[in-house]
């Protein structure tokens, strides 16, 4: 090989990518299928009450539901009443709850806001965008390989999501809830998005030096857009870390979601589709019975 | 001239969003050279035809609260252990009319206390809460009768149920009369409604069919011939918002039990001020480090893209009072974030210009091809993303998938956002760069 056309091969350790990516995805994976996410009273419903007591402040229940392993979901207060909506309740944890002077205006179970219905088609949907995607960026890019890795790597991606969440919540106590969903959609745009980023510039060296090795190719591509991987991934991060720094507790996990997402997302563009590619292409020359010519 | 143009049009948008942006009835007091000034900013109210809006921001139940409505379920005639499964059947026809009806980011819960059976609608800032009240509260129960023997005094008590109810219908929307342009509400039947629409007026030539909706009469045309096709027109005295209304209900199927309203409330906001307060500070950081970091890394390029990163916020802003969107906390940082996001194309383009200009090419042509290369790039990329809003918000009503709620309202901010994006990144961003080139020669 000419010395001038010398290039980092920064693909060369692809298997480091992947166990990188293995050592984030198989913990979470195996919480994922043993304990699963922890569902939100978005999902899975709870009891809301009201409580009449001129004594108590929102801080002092706040206090004793964290004292109590209790989430609260909700807490209003008008007057003197407070309006307290908590994932169910056990009668007896209750009554650990509500302090004997404080008088119960009333006690109700809700359902969840959001149902197994919107849930199911949710997921049918992402499927459904998840094909067409493939479909597109195989044409795009001419082969089918290039969509196919693309939707690994958002599969990857929402792996690490699911399973960085399922731990939190096995091991924290964090759930999952509406926004959590959000995130997640969010994300498996942002993956995509980020990949076609790197294929571009696949597609476009493709062209101009189709004497390379699709090898070079592909890390010559890499080393190109890594600046700008980078770059767009710091501002985005930036933004989130400001938010989850110093914005309110509401939406802290959701921005935490996001973080994770996209750092996971700007990973797996470089570091999962490019060498997945290489591999795909290395696998199906070497199944030809007859290798194709393969230029020296 | 035409880089002029350009120019003119992206000077006059950014003028048109700042309008729309102004917020209402907000009071300037300030002393210029010992002369008090005073006066109010407000923005204008839109009129157009039945279109109107009042370019208030709409503002969900966490930050501004809204009416919350607790409905009781007459469940008398149905067994204990069914109770569950109609209550929530019924809320999600009562969360399908709310969405139908237009009040975004509102929750619909169902409420079990002792053996009550309710269903709790929280909706965000409406105008008009006996109307909505109204459309969740009726039953929508909808069903043809038919007169026994012709007569010619017949009472609507005489009029006996067919087989043709609400169930047997397809789709319903408003439309105007051809003579009278008094709104109407077209039905269109199943192929199995459409069957038995057919049989009905063939047997009932020259005689009234009555169109019963919640047990009350509400036409009785009386059939010309027999009607094929499978489709039906409820006319009568209607306003248009009456007609949408019943279009809506309709559509969202009528209620396995039948609904009374048990409490209506005023709520309060669910966040505090200081919560919102924090999160719009952080936001303001993190749009200052994105700024900062364009700038430095990008110098005064950079400074092009801060601006049209300005422009692209105003922009959007404008559109969210504009359709509207319903801003909630969680919206409020997806829109802060997409403004992060948004500089993506711009940093893609001059990363491109980098190295065009160190290949030996002079700026402008540097700056041009950099645009045109990275443009695939781009392109590929959002179109994906497209396809994913494109099918969360299931704009063909695909049964499979969802048409409700909250999913569809992400789907919706993230389209906007990216169209806007696109717009700025590279209308915007490039005309501007190209007259402050033509500045410099």
């Amino acid at each position: 090989m000419n010395t001038e056309l010398k290039i980092l091969q920064p693909m060369k350790y692809y298997w480091l990518y992947f166990l990188i990516s293995l050592s984030v995805i198989l913990p979470g994976s195996y919480s994922l299928i043993r304990y699963g996410l922890k569902p939100s009273i978005d999902f899975n419903g709870g009891s809301t009450f009201v409580w009449q007591d001129s004594s108590l402040t929102i801080d002092d229940i706040k206090a004793k539901a964290s004292e109590l392993e209790i989430t609260v979901q909700e807490i209003s207060l008008n007057n003197d009443q407070f309006a307290i909506t908590t994932a169910p309740l056990m009668e007896g944890k209750y009554q650990e709850f509500k302090a004997p002077t404080t008088i119960e205006l009333s006690f109700d179970t809700v359902g969840p806001s959001l149902g197994a219905e919107l849930v199911s088609k949710t997921i049918t949907g992402i499927f459904l965008a998840a094909s067409l995607i493939l479909l597109y960026v195989a044409y795009r890019f001419k082969n089918f390989k290039f969509g196919a890795s693309a939707i690994i790597a958002m599969l990857h991606d929402s792996l690490v999501l699911l399973g960085t969440f399922s731990l939190l919540g096995h091991y924290f106590g964090i759930e999952v809830d509406t926004l959590f969903v959000t995130a997640l959609l969010t994300i498996l745009s942002f993956s995509v998005h980020d990949t076609i980023v790197v294929y571009d510039r696949i597609r476009e060296l493709k062209k101009k030096h189709g004497y390379l090795e699709f090898e070079d190719i592909v890390n010559r591509a890499v080393v190109e857009t890594m600046g700008r991987s980078i770059n767009n991934s710091m501002t985005i991060i930036f933004m989130l870390l400001a938010m989850y720094l110093l914005g309110g507790d509401t939406t802290k996990w959701f921005i935490f979601a996001l973080l994770v997402g996209t750092i996971s997302g700007t990973y797996s563009s470089t570091f999962t589709a490019a060498p997945l590619l290489i591999l795909w292409d290395k696998l199906s020359h070497r199944s030809s019975i007859l290798p194709l010519s393969r230029r020296t | 001239m035409r880089l002029r143009r350009n120019i003119f049009l992206i000077v006059l948008l950014t003028a048109l969003a700042l309008v729309v942006d102004a917020p209402k009835n907000y009071p300037v007091n300030l002393s210029l050279l010992g002369n008090n000034i005073s006066f109010v900013i407000s923005s204008p109210t839109l009129k157009l035809g039945t279109w109107e809006r009042d370019l208030n921001i709409k503002q969900g139940l966490d930050l501004k609260g809204g009416t919350e409505v607790m409905l009781v379920a007459d469940m008398g005639s149905i067994a204990v252990e069914n109770r569950s499964d109609a209550l929530e059947s019924a809320r999600e026809v009562i969360a399908r009319r709310v969405d139908l009806y237009g009040v975004a980011e509102s929750t619909v819960k169902t409420v079990i206390s002792g053996d009550s059976y309710r269903i709790n609608v929280a909706l965000p800032g409406i105008d008009n809460p006996d109307e909505a009240l109204q459309l969740i509260g009726s039953t929508a129960k909808l069903d043809f009768r038919e007169l026994p023997e012709a007569t010619d005094s017949a009472l609507y008590s005489d009029f006996l149920p067919t087989n043709l109810t609400g169930s047997d219908l397809q789709k319903a929307s408003v439309g105007f009369n051809s003579q009278t342009s008094k709104p109407e509400v077209n039905l269109q039947f199943s192929e199995e409604g459409g069957k038995k629409f057919s049989e009905i007026t063939a047997r009932n030539i020259g005689k009234p069919l009555a169109i019963f909706l919640d047990e009350y009469p509400i036409s009785a045309p009386t059939v010309q011939d027999r009607i094929d096709g499978g489709s039906a027109v409820i006319n009568g005295e209607y306003t248009l918002d009456e007609a949408k209304n019943m279009a809506i209900t309709l559509n969202a199927g009528a209620l396995p039990v039948s609904i009374s309203v048990l409490s209506q409330q005023n709520v309060a906001p669910t966040l505090g001020a200081d919560s919102v307060a924090k999160s719009i500070r952080a936001g303001g950081v993190g749009l200052a480090l994105v700024a900062l970091f364009m700038i430095l890394n990008y110098g005064w390029l950079g400074l092009v893209a801060d601006l049209g990163l300005v422009i692209y916020g105003l922009l959007t802003l404008a559109l969210y009072k504009l359709i509207p969107i319903t801003l909630t906390l969680p919206g409020l940082a997806g829109f802060i974030l997409s403004i992060g996001m948004a500089v993506d194309s711009n940093i893609l383009i001059f990363e491109r210009m980098k190295e065009e200009m160190r290949k030996g090419n002079d700026w402008s042509s540097s700056m041009e091809s950099g645009f045109g290369k990275a443009w695939d790039a781009i392109k590929d990329a959002n179109i994906a993303t497209l396809i994913t809003t494109f099918i969360l918000y299931n704009p063909l009503e695909w049964s499979f998938l969802n048409s409700s709620g909250m999913v569809r309202g992400f789907a919706l901010t993230l389209f906007l956002g990216i169209a806007t994006s696109l717009f700025t990144g590279i209308f915007v961003t490039r005309n501007l760069l190209r007259a402050t080139m033509s500045k410099k020669i």
